[in-house]
């Protein structure tokens, strides 16, 4: 049988019919009004979700079938700039080919712009499956995000000049970072002003800029002159077509070597204005930085994957002292972890995208018409929701991701090492996760608030009260245990006062704590509804429990002289 | 004038995938137990189709395929990836047809069709391999055929140019229209299902499917013309009873050996012309080759 990543992956299925997506989707899909529209809209949620279904068949088909045997090909040859112009490795253009050949593009637009109009979980999913056929990939094909921002914040000509294009497979680019301005963008520089005709000039560098030499490029500009903070920013849309752009180079990099990184240099970049002025990193950045740190998270729960089943397969082939190694403790305990780690991460992502479906429509259905009451509740629960969980979700899915491919290449031994296995890609691949779209210490102090102000605590109680079976009571009960111990560290901590040195130095320790109390409650909730994920529930609930302990005692013995000690050493 | 493509295709079963249960006792193919494939061969001819509509996008593809009421899956697979239309003959009338009465149906319903200007098919089937149907068609229908085609070089309204894949190398060739091809599995893969169109023909469905799941399909019809697959039947497509399935088939299976090759003694060989003399007539004797 041909290799499909959707249909052999049951996780996938699992969190896609989740009893949800009957809301996410009606609200999405608008009461089905584009039924009799379009002739491949929904009437109804079975026919929606069979949709859904069907096409990410083909998405998985696609993955299995072009891009994982593309991925090591492409990892060797890389892009290039020939003539201004970064020509892609080949089987780089082969993929984006036969994604665009097949629609794939656009997937959560609307139809009138040519998109699917489907709804976050499936798009986070395609984006998943895409994932772990090329990590590297993953970026240009996820990048069609920009629509999004474009779509919900764009004019009605900057719309339907930009948007059709996209189902057709023009590429997209978020141009922030600069060499001066990179975890803190308040920092930008580039300049933007209006010529004498009125129209916008962009001036300045750009680097580390992924598909560097996108099609359609949203641009974080200068647009206040005199301004040095976040409140002279704007965004900007730019145009392949314009040829005002030099690609001074291409990075060399440590993995996702598949996907071009470049520096820029705008020469009077003929650009149009997104949104309003000053808004750009206020408002539009942290939008689209939101979805770029979910689709972090889905990169990273796939890349996990791909290299979980490298590692379940060597360990099953490979013999040592007349057995399998899986038969070994200390290999099967890697394996199982890594499993676990997987199903955590992946309960977490789906449950923060069902979280960002819901308040994405619910704000589109706000622009059509005013919101009732409780529809306003709604948005505002899940709008929470989906805040405190996309950090939380960038910063585990993304550090799992990298233990999982460490881990893979431990089960491999000498050959994980070697360049004959595609493992060792994968590793390098999953360096970069924990860093860009925002590092591992940026989500942890964007999830911070969430301890201080107890939304992770009171969200883990609602978990809490979700029935279980009887044979899931005993871990529902250590789950209580250990949110109590969670309650008593960050009482402890709160000792230190929450603006203090002491609690930023112990921040990550709490935040990931509530981390795992958040993926260990889902994960009793998937068991309990199926048995496929009772190991992984059993493992990592006990996994995260020593995890806890460890952060508890760390902080329970903490004394804020240590500071000093820390210090000391690079003052030196 | 535009071109009018029908392409031949077959539902097999995965003999790829072979496992115990795949013969019956009587040495038929035991279909049940095996899934039902898209024969691999005809995917290339579908191809090689899209590739004359991309050149030529007022050309029409249907796709043609007899069995029974499941080979529907064979029309909405095509129509998925870019073909405008199916038909399936269906018939109790055409069950046991061997490469003669599978020719002789088909070529009545291509006729039925009318003013078709290039017949496409995979070179064989993998349930069969006989690789006769193709060459049959053409025949009856009285038109050239181009067989084992590789590439397509060049279209017109007129004629058509390919490149054959042949056992000791390429040959091009050239042929009015209409005219048949048979493509080889060498040809491009076939492109993926588009998004949009598995959305929009998801619902297609044929007359005796609509029957076996009773579904009334009158209004859909009536609403969606394009979500209906075209049945066709030996009275439709003017078929003499006698020419059709069993009756109509001259090949008789006389046997079925199930050979099992179980290496119980290896031979030494030297690479000599007299050991290789001994081993090519052992082989002739055995049929192994010959």
């Amino acid at each position: 049988m041909a290799n499909n990543f959707f249909t052999d992956n049951e996780g996938l299925k699992f969190h896609l019919h989740n009893e949800l997506m009957e809301e996410i989707i009606r609200l999405k899909e608008k009461d089905y009004a584009d039924f009799g529209k379009f002739d491949y809209a929904p009437e109804n949620y079975n026919d929606a979700i069979d949709s859904y279904e069907k096409v990410l068949d083909i998405v998985g088909e696609i993955t299995g079938e072009v891009l994982a045997v593309n991925a090591e090909e492409i990892d060797h040859e890389g892009p290039q700039v020939v003539d201004n112009a970064i020509v892609y490795a080949k089987g780089t253009t082969r993929n984006h080919e036969a994604l665009t050949n097949a629609g794939l593009y656009g997937m959560s637009l609307p139809r009138q712009y040519g998109g699917l109009n489907f709804s976050y979980v499936p798009y986070v999913m395609a984006a998943e499956i895409v994932s772990r056929g090329d990590c590297a990939f993953a970026n240009i094909w996820g990048l069609q995000d920009c629509a999004e921002t474009i779509y919900e914040f764009g004019s009605e000509e900057i719309k339907n000049e930009y948007l059709p294009r996209i189902n057709k497979g023009a590429t997209c680019s978020m141009d922030l970072t600069e060499p001066d301005a990179g975890s803190d963008l308040q920092a930008v520089g580039l300049k933007a002003s209006l010529d004498e005709n009125n129209c916008w000039r962009l001036n300045g560098v750009k680097r580390f800029i992924t598909n560097g030499d996108a099609d359609i490029k949203l641009v974080l500009a200068r647009s206040e002159e005199g301004t040095t903070d976040a409140r002279g920013l704007s965004y900007f849309v730019y145009d392949r077509n314009s040829n005002a752009i030099t690609i001074r180079r291409i990075e060399n990099k440590l993995g996702i070597k598949g996907s071009p990184t470049a520096e820029l240099v705008f020469n009077n970049a003929p650009a149009k204005l997104v949104g309003d002025r000053k808004l750009g990193l206020i408002k539009y950045v942290m939008t689209l930085m939101n979805g770029a740190r979910l689709g972090v998270g889905a990169q990273s729960v796939g890349l996990a994957e791909a290299a979980y089943r490298e590692a379940l397969q060597y360990a099953h082939e490979r013999e040592q002292f007349g057995k399998a190694i899986k038969d070994f403790p200390q290999v099967y305990e890697m394996l199982a972890n890594m499993r676990a780690k997987i199903d955590a991460s992946r309960t977490l992502l789906y449950e923060t995208a069902r979280a960002v479906d819901m308040t994405k429509s619910l704000d589109a259905l706000s622009k059509d018409r005013t919101l009732q009451p409780e529809e306003r509740q709604t948005l505002k629960k899940y709008q929470r929701l989906a805040d405190m969980l996309t950090p939380l979700v960038k910063l585990f899915s993304s550090e799992f991701a990298n233990q999982v491919c460490y881990d893979t290449i431990q089960v491999y031994g000498g050959s994980g090492f070697m360049k004959d296995y595609p493992v060792e890609r994968m590793y390098r691949d999953a360096r970069i996760l924990t860093i860009y779209e925002g590092t591992s210490q940026l989500q942890v102090v964007a999830a911070i608030r969430g301890i201080i102000q107890g939304t992770y605590l009171s969200r883990i109680k609602e978990y809490e009260e979700v029935a279980v079976k009887p044979e899931y009571q005993a871990v529902r009960d250590r789950l209580i245990k250990m949110r109590e111990r969670f309650e008593t560290m960050v009482a402890k901590a709160n000792e230190f006062g929450t603006t203090s040195e002491s609690y930023d130095f112990n921040a990550r320790r709490l935040v990931e704590a509530a981390g795992y109390l958040i993926m260990c409650n889902l994960l009793l909730i998937d068991a309990n509804k199926n048995d496929m994920f009772a190991s992984s529930c059993a493992i990592f609930s006990k996994y995260a429990q020593a995890e806890l302990e460890k952060s508890a005692a760390y902080i329970e013995n903490f004394d804020v002289s240590i500071l000093d000690s820390y210090k000391s050493v690079f003052m030196e | 004038m535009s071109l009018r493509i029908v392409v031949l295709a077959k539902q097999v079963p995965d003999t790829r995938n072979v496992g115990k249960d795949a013969m019956k006792e009587d040495g038929t193919v035991n279909r049940a137990a095996l899934p039902a494939i898209f024969n691999p061969e005809d995917l290339n001819a579908l191809e090689m189709a899209l590739e004359i509509k991309d050149k030529h996008p007022d050309a029409t593809i249907s796709v043609m395929t007899m069995g029974p009421s499941r080979a529907a899956e064979i029309i909405r697979d095509s129509v998925y990836r870019g073909a405008d239309n199916g038909i399936v003959v269906s018939d109790r009338k055409v069950a046991g047809s061997d490469t003669l009465a599978t020719s002789y149906t088909i070529s009545q319903a291509i006729k039925k069709l009318g003013n078709v200007d290039l017949v496409l098919c995979g070179r064989q089937a993998i349930d069969g391999d006989t690789a006769q149907v193709g060459p049959q068609v053409a025949e009856k229908l009285d038109v050239p055929q181009i067989t084992y085609a590789e590439e397509l070089i060049e279209v017109s309204e007129k004629s058509i140019r390919i490149k054959r894949r042949l056992e000791r190398g390429i040959e091009v060739v050239e042929s009015k229209l209409p005219c048949l091809i048979t493509v080889h599995g060498s040809a491009n893969p076939c492109r993926f299902s588009h998004a949009k169109r598995v959305m929009k023909y998801k619902h297609a469905i044929s007359a005796s499917e609509a029957a076996e799941r009773g579904v009334d399909t009158a209004k859909l019809w009536a609403e969606k013309p394009y979500l209906k697959i075209e049945e066709w039947n030996a009275t439709d497509i003017m078929a003499e009873d006698e020419r059709l399935g069993l009756t109509g088939s001259p090949t008789k299976v006389k046997k079925i050996e199930n050979v099992v090759l179980a290496a119980k003694d290896s031979v030494h060989l030297t690479p000599s012309d007299e050991d290789l003399d001994g081993l090519m007539k052992e082989l002739i004797a055995a049929h192994i080759i010959g």
